[in-house]
């Protein structure tokens, strides 16, 4: 099996900290250690210029996530953006809440070289909102977008999450036609999980219904398709052209370095993370120690099964050619049921295998 | 040695009595185990036995007190081991009866003292737990005395934990129960209460001398296997094995003499010379005879051999178990397997899944019926898949069993409701004190083997007790009902009911299978069938959503992990058909019965 050339490289830089956290929230966050913010973004810039120092080659991406990257003061994550070396088109995506963008906010970032805007909407719905543990009001995503358009950066998305208990189909929809209005050129939707450990964990009459989330799947992806989205991954869709490129170089197991606390980095088949809390990453980094929590080495077995697993997701599907010769009558099959149709030498899910990628894949490994 | 000197006896118990615990003070009193070696529960030795706090195989221990030397004979101590219980009973002169001063007696604890009473032994009773705030010793005494005749004031009072009472009760052993007889002069005879196989030294036998002596080397004969070997080694347990040169009569020791499979030395064999052999065995030897049956599957075909070899290494160990290849056309090879009970069934299903890493699929539990057919032979039929077309049987017969279910009398009410449901035949009621009931019933074991037992456990919040024994064949109407995955018979999993029961067990299996079989990729209907029309008719819906929503960076070895557990997990289905069927779906589907 031939292996894809790397494609480009990225970098992830985590911001930890929230305003609140969000109960159905398993990320390395917390909204309690905002003292702690100044010394973190620090330690971030080090990080980086010791990696660059060490050779890390140029980004093509740089994504801030989180957390909250809109709650750390603007000039702060500027540094930690601009100490990155980057090719001069690189995409850089930062993370932002509703709540915190401002167009003062923005342009900072802009003069950063941000050009891309991730926002975290959602829903439209007030009810839903607090469903979610989430406290912004539908607004300020209006005028955030408002923002965005003003100060210049060239694109965005626009995150939303579907079924949360209460939430309507009539809700989602409202949701999704609200959004559409502001003419996003992306958007990601993903199905509510419920993460161990989270409160929304502990509370089983909150729990998100497969079948309700089954239902609510194609109506956005109808939505979205009239709207001229295409879905180029399973809970992605974008105007052509405005696809993320940093979410691609996960997608084709391209080498990625994160930064920050609980950051996952990735380089030829080796994978490690980042201690998990912002106290013990800025210990190591000020004491000039690796920040590396643990690691792991794929075989090539997993790196194979990791790329079927990966590329299924996406638009253009997996290579057959990734698909073991005995599995070919499961393709068959599933192209019969409906999941799936081969394209030029490709397995491409259908919307209804999208939603079954997981058992997909395991009936093709 | 001077038969005066020698106490053999057996302690008689319900589970969680205390019988365990008495056991382990007994050998810490007569400084058998030291205190810190002591390991909690000696003498239940393996682990599921462990878990389950119950005795599957018998143990001995030889112990001194006060000059005299005391046999504990263990037994087990489950209603689908009566038979090994008589044995063990036989190699004794009395039985310590141990009941819970805050419970009371139980069912099968009754049944086991009524076996003692008909061998003749003696009881010394004993209440136990008398340091518990709840024990009503005085009440449970005058109980006891009413059912069994002991006089009350010469049931002891003891705290197995604490140790309280237990010196006590040792003396009464001595006192009371009779010292064996026997003679050293006559052709031996002793008798094997128990054989497990041991991987260095083959069959290891627990044996009590009747008559005679059992020497080290010589010639012995086994009078029902027809079998002749050397005595290797003998020896007793204290509890460690330590060989001796011989033991006389009214000794109860270990036997070694390079047998290599159990059913070679069952339980109730006799022992005697090559060169001088006794004129009789010793009587009520019974081969052991399988109650319940089911199928066996390797849900991995290629374990077909595994199996075999598994079932083989665990007869070794246990003569009870019978097995014979089968096959089916939903599930491929496999065997039929005949145990004692359904506790016998789980527990060698668990076994074989735990310690030779197998993963099965059980079929629904059968029992044996006699299929009388027009052409007047008689079938014996214990597998559903072999019962003869409508037209060739005249009339088939089913095994009954005659329970005994001893009750606070505020349950009897839904229990005779539960075993009128299980188209049980009340035979008597007795009262045993003001507050406890026996029940006596008779019911087809079919109806026995499923869930009952749960059943009674849960209408009387545990209080019930249950004791059984067969009672002999009847006449009944009885239909085979077939279930159908994905519109393909499942031919494994055919049942043979009552046919008034027919619809009811159609409707409530499609119900279970439904909860049992995860959703899948297409909707699977499940349907019962007699002789091809539907009775009943349910539907796994397809699953819609299995699907991770987010896949960046810190989530794709997250994802490759949970597809690698999936296909684990999937690796417990049997694929029948396109259908993926969970290994204990039938054991579960009875269990869950509301």
């Amino acid at each position: 099996m031939k292996t894809p050339p790397p494609a480009g490289f990225g970098v992830y830089i985590h911001v930890p900290f929230c305003a609140r956290k969000c109960d159905y929230c398993a990320f390395a966050t917390w909204d309690d250690k905002a003292g702690q913010i100044d010394a973190y973004m620090t330690a971030l810039v080090a990080e980086v210029r010791r990696a660059t120092d060490a050779g890390m080659p140029l980004a093509e991406t740089v994504f801030v996530g989180g957390g909250t990257p809109s709650l750390v003061p603007g000039d702060a994550l500027a540094r930690v953006i601009t100490a990155v070396r980057r090719s001069p088109d690189a995409e850089v995506t930062v993370e932002c809440n509703p709540d915190n963008v401002t167009e003062s906010l923005l342009r900072t970032y802009r003069d950063a070289g941000v050009n891309r805007i991730s926002l975290g909407v959602q829903s439209m719905v007030p009810r839903v909102l607090a469903a979610l543990g989430r406290q912004h009001n539908p607004d300020n995503v209006v005028a955030a977008v408002d923002a965005i358009r003003g100060v210049g950066i060239p694109t965005f998305n626009l995150d939303l999450i579907y079924g949360a208990h209460g939430e309507t189909p009539h809700d989602w929809q409202t949701t999704l036609h609200r959004a559409l209005a502001l003419s996003p050129p992306h958007v990601s939707a993903y199905a509510l999980t419920v993460e161990a450990g989270t409160p929304l964990a502990a509370d089983d009459a909150r729990h998100p219904d497969d079948d309700d989330q089954a239902d609510k799947y194609p109506m956005a992806d109808a939505a979205f398709e009239d709207a001229g989205l295409a879905n180029y991954e399973i809970s992605n869709w974008a105007v052509p052209g405005h696809e993320s490129r940093h979410n691609r170089l996960y997608w084709t197991q391209a080498d990625y370095r994160g930064f920050g606390c609980a950051a996952h980095s990735h380089a030829a088949g080796r994978r490690w993370w980042n201690v998990r809390t912002p106290e013990r990453y800025v210990d190591l980094v000020n004491t000039g120690r690796s920040t590396q929590a643990a690691f792991e080495e794929l075989t090539t077995q997993q790196i194979a099964a990791e790329r079927l697993q990966l590329t299924i997701r996406c638009r253009q599907g997996a290579a057959l050619a990734d698909i073991a010769p005995d599995k070919h009558n499961e393709i068959d099959e599933m192209a019969a049921g409906g999941l799936l149709a081969v394209v030029d030498d490709r397995v491409v899910l259908t919307p209804r295998g999208r939603l079954l990628a997981n058992a997909v894949t395991l009936r093709l490994t | 040695m001077d038969l005066s000197r020698i106490r053999n006896f057996s302690i008689i118990a319900h589970i969680d009595h205390g019988k365990s615990t008495l056991s382990d003070r007994i050998l810490e009193l007569t400084k058998a185990v030291d205190a810190r070696e002591m390991r909690a529960q000696y003498l239940d030795s393996m682990d599921l036995e462990r878990e389950r706090g119950i005795t599957i195989k018998a143990q001995n221990v030889r112990v001194d007190w006060k000059g005299s030397v005391l046999h504990l004979i263990d037994t087990p101590g489950h209603v689908d081991f009566g038979y090994e219980v008589s044995r063990s009973l036989a190699a004794c002169e009395g039985v310590v009866l141990v009941v819970d001063a805050a419970q009371g007696i139980e069912a099968q604890t009754l049944a086991n003292c009524y076996l003692a009473l008909e061998n003749d032994l003696e009881i010394v009773a004993a209440l136990n737990k008398i340091d518990l705030p709840a024990a009503n010793p005085d009440y449970y005494a005058d109980e006891i005395e009413r059912v069994l005749g002991i006089p009350a004031d010469q049931i002891l009072r003891i705290s197995a934990k604490t140790g309280e009472g237990v010196p006590d009760l040792l003396d009464a052993i001595i006192e009371r129960i009779p010292a064996p007889k026997g003679d050293a002069g006559q052709p031996l005879q002793a008798l094997i209460f128990d054989s497990q196989f041991d991987q260095y030294r083959g069959v290891v036998s627990s044996v009590r001398v009747m008559n005679g002596v059992l020497d080290s080397r010589s010639k012995l004969f086994l009078m029902q296997a027809g079998a002749t070997h050397e005595a290797i080694e003998i020896g007793v347990r204290r509890p460690v094995n330590t060989p001796v040169d011989s033991l006389g009569p009214g000794e109860v020791g270990y036997l070694i003499a390079g047998i290599k499979d159990v059913s070679e030395a069952r339980s109730g064999e006799t022992v005697t010379k090559a060169n001088r052999q006794a004129a009789e065995p010793l009587p009520g030897y019974r081969d052991p005879k399988p109650m319940v049956f089911c199928g066996l599957y390797p849900i991995d075909g290629d374990d077909f051999e595994n199996l075999r070899d598994s079932l083989q290494k665990l007869k070794l160990n246990d003569a009870s178990i019978t097995y014979e290849p089968e096959s089916s056309g939903a599930l491929g090879f496999g065997f039929r397997c005949g145990f004692l009970g359904l506790l016998h069934m789980e527990i060698v299903k668990e076994r074989l899944e735990r310690e030779f890493n197998l993963a099965l699929i059980a079929t629904a539990p059968s029992v044996e019926y006699r299929v009388h057919k027009t052409n007047g032979e008689v079938q014996f039929v214990d597998t559903p898949m072999s019962l003869p077309s409508a037209q060739q049987i005249d009339f088939i017969e089913e095994p009954y069993f005659k329970v005994g279910i001893v009750t606070p009398k505020d349950y009897t009410g839904t229990l005779m409701e539960l075993c009128q449901s299980r188209r049980g035949e009340l035979q008597k009621i007795e009262y045993l004190s003001p507050e406890r009931v026996e029940l006596i019933y008779s019911i087809p074991l079919a109806e026995v083997v499923v869930d009952f037992f749960d059943q009674m456990k849960s209408r009387s919040q545990g209080y019930a007790s249950l004791d059984y024994e067969l009672e002999g064949y009847r006449e009944s109407n009885l239909v085979r009902v077939d279930l159908l995955l994905n519109g393909q018979a499942a031919d494994a999993f055919s049942t043979i009911v009552h046919r008034d029961r027919a619809f009811d067990y159609g409707r409530r299996m499609c119900e279970k299978l439904k909860e049992l079989i995860p959703r899948q990729m297409f909707d699977i209907p499940i349907q019962a069938a007699i002789g091809g029309k539907v009775l009943a008719r349910e539907t796994v819906k397809a699953k819609r959503k299995d699907v991770l929503a987010k896949c960046y960076g810190g989530d794709i070895t997250r994802k490759r992990k949970l597809l690698e557990k999936q296909k684990e997990g999937k690796k417990k289905m049997k694929s029948i058909g396109r259908v993926e069927v969970p290994g204990d779906v039938f054991i579960s589907a009875l269990k869950l019965d509301d």
